[in-house]
């Protein structure tokens, strides 16, 4: 076991190239035990293709991604998926294998990789589905019969079925209204409380920056230009930062409480 | 890290001490779920439990649902249970477990037996009959559509005519060259095996040409261009409207069948009597080459005699029935495609459907003509 506040995936000096063009050049990211990083940058300038290198879909060319202890660049293929079972990926569009229903959805990982008894594996699976505020029920609906915020809701119960130290979460609040975006803010933040899993979100949603994260990573022109605190990143003088911040769409400091602040204040 | 445990503590009267220990995470439910099971089996008598969970070590949501599930048991026995020792950390997401209610309302049995059966039966022939009616409907759209551009022409995809024309057609042409000229060479050497015994070899290019030009040229062609074009017509389809690009299409004001479909079906009816042609003409030269190889028939002769065994009316025959199979082969696989639901398994479901309805009413309509023609008496 990793301590509180100790990287779980170090991300050192990372290339990778994309048919010739260099998408990240030399990218040093860390996520630590138990935090939520939020994870920003305009379109385009590789998030996805980092968060997806990180996550094994891309290869890379140069540098090392280390998560939970095993370099991924020379782990073998055991030691990869013992890797994997102990994240969990919520995709953009949930992803959710349409010929399951919800219920079967959250039990794949677990059949596939724990072996349990039917009885207990539906239990968990309802318990997980119960967990991310969804009525069980739902266990027997198909993802086309969902809406798309209860799809959002199984995806993240499947990410959560066996219980991961990491969350990868790719746009979470993308497609949902503000009330639901804010629920979903808010049950993440009871999630990583009670079962303190590190989360790396990729989003836009400033809002959701403002609630959730304690810490915030900025990729630009291939690599991080600011990682830290919100007030340190919105402090920052990179022009696509300021305009990110402080620009048309940047309301949210109005009506938003900063995490870290509201809980120096709950703590004052 | 060792797996947890669950120990029976001395039992006093009516009381039961449950104590747990060590790594009670999900690697280890497998092993813990037995330790429940044993706990919670056999011990009737008791009306007390007090679970200790002092000891545990690590726990996660499937060691806290095992906790809970316990407990549940022993209260909706009419017993107290208590958890007592659960180490604070792990306070929040035991109670997170806590709450869910795992309550699944029960499904309605279903019905078995002779009656179970007769409803399904009475089912599959509404489906059936709903089938044909969607047809039809397809098939009025489709010629509403066809006046509506023949009225406005300007209207009318040319550039997906043409583009449909070029995958359905022009790439289709080399598999339909091999597949119909080996069915022409099997055919003759078949013939000629058989009929040598009586000593009729020439009579196999009647059987040849005949055959070919009347039936098997056209229906060959059929099957191939269900499975090979109307299969991709349901799939594109398909996922369009898995896509709401339909819908989109739809809301701008444009008519998907007259955008979709029609061009899509001009391009099979255009298509399929071309393959035939070349199909049958493939079909005769392998006959032809087989005749001439295996069943040393001269080409000048094999040439001849076909020209007295065959006539315009062979040809045409054949010809006159490739449209009409284009058609209904056009129409089943888009209607398909229109059906097409959200999930991936009902795209397969769906492609299947149309594959194997197409195939089958290509038959049943060469069965048709075939009625036809020796009615009218060609």
């Amino acid at each position: 076991m990793v301590a509180r506040g100790e990287p779980v995936i170090k991300v050192r000096d990372l290339k990778v190239d994309f048919a010739s063009r260099r998408v990240l050049n030399g990218v040093d990211l860390d996520l630590k035990r138990g935090e939520i990083l939020g994870f920003v940058g305009a379109s385009g300038a590789g998030k996805s293709v980092l968060t997806r290198t990180i996550i094994g879909l891309l290869p890379f060319r140069e540098g090392t991604i280390e998560v939970l202890g095993t370099d991924l660049g020379k782990a073998s293929l055991k030691e990869r998926q013992a890797v994997d079972r102990r994240w969990g990926v919520l995709f953009q569009q949930g992803a959710l294998f349409s010929s399951l229903t919800s219920g079967k959805n959250v039990e794949f990982p677990i059949r596939e990789y724990l072996r349990l008894s039917p009885k207990l594996t539906t239990e968990i699976a309802i318990s997980k589905l119960e967990m991310v505020g969804l009525k069980p029920d739902v266990y027997r609906n198909y993802p086309s019969e969902l809406s798309g915020g209860m799809i959002k809701r199984v995806a993240l119960a499947r990410a959560l079925a066996l219980d991961p130290e990491i969350l990868f979460l790719d746009e979470p609040t993308s497609g949902l209204d503000p009330i639901s975006a804010a629920e979903f803010d808010h049950l993440l933040l009871t999630l990583q409380e009670t079962l303190g899993i590190s989360v790396f979100m990729v989003t836009h949603d400033l809002d959701s920056l403002h609630r959730t994260c304690d810490r915030i990573a900025v990729l630009g022109d291939g690599k991080i230009i600011e990682a830290g605190t919100m007030e340190v990143v919105q402090a920052s003088q990179h022009p696509w930062l300021k305009s990110y911040f402080h620009g048309e769409r940047a309301h949210s400091d109005f009506h938003v409480p900063i995490k870290g602040r509201r809980v120096t204040e709950r703590r004052a | 890290m060792t797996a947890g445990t669950l120990q029976h503590g001395p039992s006093q009267g009516d009381g039961l001490d449950l104590t747990a220990a060590g790594t009670w995470t999900a690697e280890h439910a497998r092993s813990l779920e037995p330790l429940i099971d044993a706990a919670t089996r056999g011990h009737d008598k008791f009306s007390r439990i007090v679970f200790d969970a002092t000891r545990i070590t690590q726990l996660d949501t499937y060691g806290a649902w095992l906790i809970e599930r316990t407990l549940r048991v022993w209260t909706s026995r009419g017993a107290e249970a208590r958890l007592v020792g659960l180490p604070a950390t792990y306070g929040n997401l035991f109670q997170k477990v806590r709450t869910g209610k795992q309550a699944l309302t029960p499904l309605k049995h279903k019905p078995t037996g002779p009656i179970a059966t007769l409803e399904s039966v009475g089912r599959t022939m509404v489906a059936v009959t709903s089938d044909l009616t969607t047809i039809f409907q397809m098939a009025g759209q489709l010629v509403m559509a066809f006046l509506s551009v023949c009225a406005h022409p300007w209207r009318f995809r040319f550039t997906s005519l043409i583009n449909h024309l070029e995958r359905v057609c022009w790439h289709a042409v080399p598999i339909i060259i091999l597949i119909t000229f080996l069915i022409g060479a099997i055919i003759a050497q078949q013939g000629i095996f058989h009929f040598r015994t009586f000593g009729a070899d020439i009579y196999v290019v009647d059987m040849v040409g005949v055959l070919v030009l009347r039936e098997l040229g056209v229906l060959i062609v059929c099957i191939m261009i269900a499975g090979r074009s109307g299969s991709a017509y349901t799939a594109e389809l398909g996922s369009m409207k898995m896509r709401e690009e339909v819908d989109a299409l739809r809301t701008m004001g444009f008519d998907p069948i007259e955008v979709l479909v029609l061009p899509r079906i001009l391009a099979l009816i255009i298509a399929v009597p071309i393959l035939t042609f070349i199909g049958c003409m493939a079909a005769l030269y392998g006959g032809g080459l087989v005749s001439w190889l295996y069943g040393g028939i001269d080409p000048k002769i094999f040439m001849s005699r076909l020209h007295e065994s065959i006539n315009m009316k062979t040809f045409a025959v054949g010809m006159i029935k490739a449209p009409f199979m284009a058609l209904i082969i056009g129409l089943v696989a888009c209607m398909e495609g229109m059906q097409v639901k959200g999930s991936a398994e009902s795209l397969g479901a769906k492609t299947t459907d149309s594959v194997v309805k197409s195939i089958f009413l290509v038959i049943v309509i060469d069965g048709l003509f075939a009625v036809f023609f020796a009615a009218v008496g060609i």
